[in-house]
């Protein structure tokens, strides 16, 4: 099979030794990549995982490319992290784009899992076949973007690409991700904690091999078709104005979540649009290896924070400005930088600075709690200072932080964990709860957690093409659905931005084959598609996860939204409770949310259904 | 033909946006390959702003054959550096004299390498396969009428604004 390098890496960090393994046909065919080859390895590597302090050596930290990346496949350049998380405590992945993959693979690997812990410092050098832990003793505590130039001048090749943390994951910060090429980033769940936990700085790779597929002149041909497709009115909101295009639409729709998701719009919202940063502090447009979209809107602040450069997409605008009540994109810029640069995932950092800032406005945390730091909406002094604080965990406020929303509220207790706005420990990305509907039971059944990357189920409610402000019994299979392509596309792993592009899942098939040789049809991918997302729930029931864990937070059900648009919109429980068990219905699980043996066993995984199904 | 009338690549570096797309493409034009390090043409990235795709200039007089000592390479009279692999022995004087750095050596073969416009299919992949234009296949008077557009019609706009 060509298109994936056929061989893995495996680090013992405790034993620094390091030996390969093999992929086989049958787990590319069943498993396609990324996330697939990610919930296989992890299911496989921890079959315990209740057992496992996410921070501790036993924990394994699992990196893979997919049989796309370092080909010219569009905006096929993606690689995905998996370990248990810090953060949930249940099935953590997060995947990155850039370059770093393309040259993964023509390093000749297709991915590389950690195990055990360094007793010192170190970083991986992937050098082609020269793999080598090094010394890392004199990056520790450097800024990710300083630890990329570092390794870079250390190894004496700039074509070195780097992925590693900041402060945040040494520290264990349960919201610290990794970077990649300053802006790229495997952003939530808190893998960069693991990262920390098993003192790897980072992984720097170089890679000079051809990188072979079945059919190069099948594939570039398809792909000079696809690429022209991307120029056309699919991918136009991320080409022009990035996926920040968002702030102004949901804003209209009522669904842009603001000042902890008390409200649906922000009425700032002009100040911090897609097309007001564009005029003001857009600098450059910079696009991921292979892709020919090119969404990365690159900004540099004025005023307070000139020189301040960082990248800045919807999550992070959203979360880390109205949601804190902040309408100055300076800061906001600031904010991002400060989040990528320390470490940590600015979807979560926004949530829960948002939650802080209620609190302290509630009354339920004072300047005490927050060590002098007045903690209001829309301070933009606050935010940063609060950012910097938990990337550090520094001081009570910053500790507090750095635990993430779920244990953050259950610290502080005094109601606040009703307002905390999180499912399964992940904090909620910035589409609303209670008018976005079908986005919400998405959201809530996903894998990961609060989840808007795992079904895509937002679109129905934002497209008009349901009632987005009420549930019903058809919103099962529309999760379901999503669930399983988006499966395929982060297996592949190829960016959903595509996803306009591609006229069916035949296509994605036919790229699949035409890279790797192997036959595949459109409903062979979605069935991999589903068995993967199966295996990832029977981690996440292994982990004590069951129909209670699929619920929105309370916030959904009990505080109708203010804004006038959407006045009124909650979520009724009798309507969710239909919704959800729609979705098992259409999933083939228990009513308690876990997979029958039967469904199991149709999709050829007959351990699981040993370990975890149940009978009807 | 005169130089004059030769075409060149040129990169906008407003446009590149460093996707790297011609890397890919070259590597498969010029060896059948897909390898960026293969590359005739190779993307610049200097952090934050800048991306720019270079490769060879076509250069009057170039350096990279008063170089080599070997008599290796040779311009075309379309302006293509010839590379003869039978004299080529890997030296690397001229990679050393491109002002431009596109003389490469190649990473298997140790011979130099330089972007032949992909004579071969007629028209270079790179400038075809380029998804934002930032690539373009004309004469240097060309590109400067271009330069020269975009710059009035930024003034204009000024102007109006005014």
């Amino acid at each position: 099979m060509k298109g994936y390098a056929g061989k893995y890496l495996m680090v013992d960090l405790t034993r620094g030794k390091t030996s390969v393994g093999k992929i086989e046909e049958q787990m590319a065919l069943n498993y396609i990549g990324g996330y697939g080859f990610g919930a296989r390895t992890l299911y496989d590597m921890l079959p315990n995982p209740a057992q496992v302090d996410p921070l501790s050596p036993e924990n394994v930290l699992i990196w893979w490319t997919g049989p796309l990346a370092g080909t010219i496949s569009t905006a096929g350049n993606k690689y995905a992290v998996f370990a248990k998380s810090p953060l949930t405590g249940i099935f953590g992945f997060g995947i990155s784009s850039g370059l770093f993959a393309s040259e993964f693979k023509s390093a000749g690997w297709d991915g590389v899992v950690f195990t055990g812990r360094s007793e010192k410092p170190v970083y991986l050098m992937i050098d082609d076949d020269n793999v080598e832990l090094r010394n890392a003793s004199s990056i520790w505590g450097k800024t990710t973007w300083e630890t990329e130039e570092m390794i870079k001048e250390e190894l004496g090749d700039e074509s070195f690409t780097v992925a590693s943390i900041g402060p945040a994951g040494e520290r264990m910060v349960r919201l610290a991700n990794i970077t990649n090429e300053r802006n790229r980033q495997v952003g939530r769940c808190g893998l960069g904690a693991v990262m920390g936990s098993k003192n790897l700085k980072a992984v720097a790779v170089r890679g000079t091999r051809d990188v072979e597929v079945a059919d190069p002149q099948g594939l570039v041909r398809f792909i000079a078709e696809l690429n022209e497709r991307c120029q056309g009115p699919a991918t136009e909101k991320y080409r022009v104005y990035g996926t920040p295009a968002n702030i102004l639409v949901h804003n209209k729709l009522g669904c842009l979540p603001s000042y902890n998701f008390q409200k649906g719009t922000f009425e700032y919202a002009e100040e911090v649009s897609g097309e007001m940063m564009l005029k003001t502090h857009v600098k450059k447009i910079i696009a991921c290896a292979g892709c020919p979209i090119a969404c990365d809107h690159v900004n540099q602040a004025r005023e307070d924070y000139a020189g301040t450069v960082s990248s800045v997409d919807y999550e992070s605008l959203a979360l880390l400005g109205p949601n804190c009540g902040i309408r100055s994109l300076d800061a906001i810029t600031k904010a991002v930088e400060i989040c990528d640069t320390l470490g940590v995932d600015t979807i979560s950092a926004g949530n829960v600075v948002g939650w802080a800032m209620e609190c302290f406005e509630k009354g339920i945390l004072t300047k005490e709690d927050t060590d002098g730091v007045e903690l209001r909406f829309g301070s933009n002094e606050a935010l940063l200072e609060a950012l910097r604080r938990m990337c550090l965990k520094e001081g009570r406020l910053g500790k507090l932080l750095s635990e993430g929303v779920r244990r953050a509220s259950q610290i502080v207790g005094k109601g606040s964990e009703r307002f905390a706005v999180h499912c399964k420990g992940l904090e909620w990305a910035a589409y609303e709860l209670r008018s976005l509907q079908t986005s919400t039971l998405g959201f809530a059944v996903s894998n990961r957690g609060a989840d808007y990357l795992r079904s895509g189920s937002y679109q129905v409610d934002v497209k008009g093409k349901v009632d987005r402000l009420r549930l019903d019994k058809s919103r099962g299979k529309i999760v379901y659905d999503g669930e399983n392509q988006y499966a395929v596309i982060d297996s592949l792993i190829i960016c959903k931005f595509t996803r306009g592009i591609f006229q069916s899942m035949d296509e994605l098939a036919k790229l699949y084959t035409l890279v790797t040789g192997l036959s595949m049809t459109g409903e062979q991918i979605v069935r991999a598609g589903e068995r993967i997302h199966n295996v990832a729930r029977c981690f996440n029931v292994k982990c004590g996860v069951t129909r209670k864990d699929d619920y929105p937070p309370p916030r959904a059900f009990e505080d109708p939204l203010p804004d006038d648009v959407v006045k009124g919109a909650v979520i009724k429980r009798e309507e969710y409770e239909e919704a959800l068990d729609s979705y098992y219905e259409c999933r083939g699980w228990s009513r308690d949310g876990i997979p029958l043996k039967r469904k199991l066993l149709e999709l050829g995984l007959s351990r699981e259904a040993e370990e975890v199904g149940v009978e009807a | 033909m005169e130089s004059r009338l030769r075409k060149i690549i040129v990169c906008d570096p407003d446009r590149c946006n460093g996707c790297r797309i011609c890397e890919y493409v070259c590597s498969f034009a010029s060896e059948g390959v897909l390898n960026i390090k293969k590359s005739r043409i190779r993307v610049v990235r200097i952090e934050p702003f800048l991306n720019l795709a270079v490769t060879c200039r076509k250069c009057e007089d170039p350096l990279c054959i008063k170089a080599c000592p070997r008599d290796a390479l040779t311009q075309k009279p379309n302006g293509v550096i010839v590379v003869d692999e039978n004299k080529c022995n890997g030296c690397g004087w001229c990679v050393e004299t491109c002002p431009f750095g596109v003389v490469r050596m190649h990473l298997d073969k140790r011979k130099v390498v330089v972007c032949d416009y992909c004579e071969k299919h007629g028209y270079p992949m790179c400038v075809e396969y380029c998804p934002k234009d930032a690539l373009k296949y004309v004469t240097l008077d060309q590109a400067a009428r271009e330069l020269s557009k975009k710059a009035v019609q930024i003034l204009v706009q000024e102007l109006a604004s005014r």
